[in-house]
């Protein structure tokens, strides 16, 4: 006898679940018609400012990037210092591990105009600048940032994408240039050098961030990195693209440089000024240049994004960090260049080999021949990104 | 793994029909129980799908700012493929001999923990898992230190000359193979291992009794009884090798990289998420359809 119910099988279980969700594909996609634009304006987001009353501050950093205490991990001189000054408690979250990353996950509440609970984030240049063009960073009130306009570095001033220094104030800045390790390769001078020299084939890195990567190797060209054309990216690409065909360049790296640099496993390679000052201090052959044609000059920046509910903490932190003592604690900690200007004076008190340092301070004539890669438009900015990742391979 | 399939027809003996309350019940059942995963997977793998879905369809002159219109422009699908077929086709081929060596290395080890090993099975099956303990990215980068350019490994291969002075393993796509073979090869000897060991001794001891060399025994009586987990294990290696792109990424060179370095950049790098969505299911269909052939061939009901 056929019993009177039909068992349950795995074919048959499959079938439903793959019709339903055959079913559920079709209901989905004709109900969910693509995506709102994420283009907001600063002042159709600004949240009411709870700073008056409530005495907090959430602040998004990088890890490693806040001075800590030698004795106890846990303690921040600086950032303690600011709590008891001002009586703001500072919740400081070290979240930010990838500008890409992070802004996938800011993305959806702030394309929404909704509150990202954060009122002071720090991220790189480009991403400062597309948040900026996408209208999710509010603008401060510089009359409550003194310090600021006083001591910020003249070369960080009038950046494309933020001409009156309102929108984001930098947190620490760095280079982008040449580095190499004296145990494997001998000195080098060029990009053209890294790009075509025969001993070190196979043994170099650079960066896959575009604008770095680019930026100098436009400049090997005679080109400006600050202000180009197409046609002159695409010179600087061509070069790239003979130097990945040829075998020269091994990887695009990240970070991870770094320790390879350090093994001899790379010989030389593009890389960023902070980390070879680390490297610096345990091995004295591993040495950053600053290649004649021009350094890129970046900066990481601190943002006050759409509804940020502290908007006047956040001012007040941001101005207490352009305090030139203050400063030179932080960078006494950090060795990234320091973008307040009087600081090299407070660091000669703390440690006078840092305070001469240039690669911390730069001297003139290298923030002379620094450039700041320029703001690109979402068209620009996907084109060239585009033909970028093509050539470095995904 | 099929409880719930025989849990209506019992014991398969003919007994009279139970009443209709329990009958009801009893139709339900199985379907209550699987609530919580149908759930489960209703949210967090059937909802994200088609928003992938949809995604891959969308205008693709749309952006970010300005959003992007659901316009159903299949002909992302052959712009993606036309961009990246060389990633599309490393990925398949690096997972693929990365599997053959997995299987010339996993079979004879589940054989000797499942068959060989006695008091030193436990152990030896730990030894399998622990590294699973560590992260997936920590063990890739433990590689980096083993194919060091100056590490001990080269200079041994050089010295006997299976690299020239200048060769080096890191950065190379023979890294990339080694590294997938490596972090997936637990996957495929767990599955192996749990359908060598209910493997009946006395089987080959017939086998043998009845004459049949040891490699006929083999092929004969053990790798028709093992086959459960072999399938098994081998889609298990297979399908995570093919999208990973970590050992790419940390042990090749933009040379070798795969599928998923591409669709990593569409997403959060170049930002342009119809082609990152076209790819996610480029990729998702290419497996399906080597998964179905495979199993045709192989020839197994158990799996589907």
């Amino acid at each position: 006898m056929r019993s009177a119910f039909r068992p349950l099988t795995r074919r048959g279980l499959l079938t439903g679940t793959l019709g339903s969700a055959a079913l559920l594909a079709a209901g989905g996609t004709l109900a969910g018609c693509g995506t709102p634009g994420a283009q907001q304006t600063e002042a159709g987001c600004v949240s009411e400012d709870l700073s008056g009353t409530e005495k907090t501050l959430a602040f998004s950093n990088w890890p490693q990037y806040m001075d800590v205490d030698d004795d106890d991990e846990s303690k921040r001189p600086t950032l303690d210092g600011f709590v008891s000054k001002t009586g703001i408690q500072v919740n400081y979250t070290e979240d930010v591990n990838d500008n890409n990353e992070f802004f996938g996950k800011v993305q959806n509440q702030l394309a929404a105009c909704q509150s990202t609970g954060r009122d002071v984030m720090v991220l790189t240049d480009w991403m400062a600048a597309r948040m900026i063009r996408l209208g999710w960073i509010q603008k401060l009130d510089k009359a409550k940032l003194p310090n600021v306009e006083a001591n910020l570095l003249p070369s960080l001033r009038n950046r494309s994408f933020d001409a009156e220094s309102q929108l984001a104030i930098p947190w620490q800045s760095g280079l982008a240039g040449l580095a190499y390790n004296g145990r494997v390769a001998k000195e080098i001078r060029t990009v053209d050098e890294l790009l075509t020299r025969a001993d070190l084939k196979g043994k170099v890195t650079a960066l896959s961030e575009m604008r770095d990567t680019m930026g100098l190797l436009m400049m090997s060209n005679g080109h400006n990195p600050a202000d180009f054309t197409a046609s002159q990216f695409d010179d600087a690409l061509n070069k790239l693209k003979r130097a990945v065909d040829s075998g020269q360049i091994r990887r695009f790296t990240g970070n991870d440089y770094a320790p390879d640099l350090a093994k001899g496993d790379i010989a030389a390679c593009i890389g960023w000024s902070g980390d070879v000052v680390q490297l610096g201090f345990d091995d004295d052959q591993i040495k950053f240049v600053v290649p004649d044609s021009g350094v890129m000059l970046w900066s990481d920046n601190m943002l006050v994004p759409n509804r940020a509910t502290h908007k006047a903490n956040a001012e007040e932190v941001i101005n207490y960090y352009y305090d030139p003592a203050v400063a030179a604690q932080l960078a006494a900690y950090v060795n990234y260049i320091c973008p307040v200007q009087g600081a090299q004076a407070e660091m000669e008190k703390i440690d006078p080999e840092l305070a001469a340092n240039p690669l911390i301070f730069p001297d003139e004539a290298m923030l002379t021949t620094s450039r700041v890669f320029m703001a690109l438009d979402e068209q620009q900015e996907r084109e060239y990104e585009g033909k970028f990742q093509q050539v470095i391979g995904a | 793994m099929s409880a719930l399939a025989h849990v209506p027809t019992a014991s398969g003996q003919p007994v009279s029909p139970p009443p209709a309350a329990r009958r009801g019940r009893h139709r339900l059942l199985p379907y209550l129980l699987l609530l919580p995963g149908a759930a489960w997977l209703f949210l967090f793998f059937a909802v994200p799908l088609v928003q992938l879905a949809a995604a891959s369809l969308y205008d693709p002159t749309g952006s970010l700012s300005t959003g992007y219109a659901l316009t159903w422009a299949f002909g992302n699908y052959p712009t993606a493929l036309q961009a990246y077929w060389p990633q599309f086709g490393r990925s398949f081929l690096y997972a693929g001999i990365a599997l053959v060596l997995a299987l010339l290395m996993g079979y004879p080890l589940a054989y000797a923990i499942a068959q060989k090993a006695g008091r030193w099975k436990n152990l030896l099956l730990v030894c399998v898992i622990a590294p699973m303990f560590t992260s997936f990215l920590v063990r890739t980068l433990a590689w980096k230190t083993i194919l060091s350019d100056n590490g001990w490994l080269v200079g041994l291969l050089r010295d006997v000359h299976l690299l020239g002075p200048d060769g080096r393993l890191l950065a190379t796509p023979i890294a990339v193979v080694l590294g997938l073979t490596y972090n997936f090869l637990p996957f495929l000897v767990l599955p192996l291992y749990a359908s060598l060991e209910r493997l009946d001794y006395r089987l080959l001891e017939a086998a043998s009794d009845l004459y049949a060399s040891p490699l006929k025994t083999f092929r004969r009586v053990t790798l028709p009884l093992s086959m459960p987990g072999l399938i098994a294990g081998t889609l298990l290696f297979f399908i995570p090798a093919t999208g990973d792109y970590i050992n790419a990424e940390l042990l090749g060179t933009p040379k070798e990289y795969m599928i998923g370095n591409v669709i990593d950049s569409a997403f959060l790098v170049r930002l342009d998420y119809p082609q990152g969505a076209a790819l996610s299911f480029l990729l998702m269909s290419a497996i399906l359809v080597v998964v179905f052939v495979y199993l045709r061939r192989a020839g197994t009901e158990e799996v589907l």
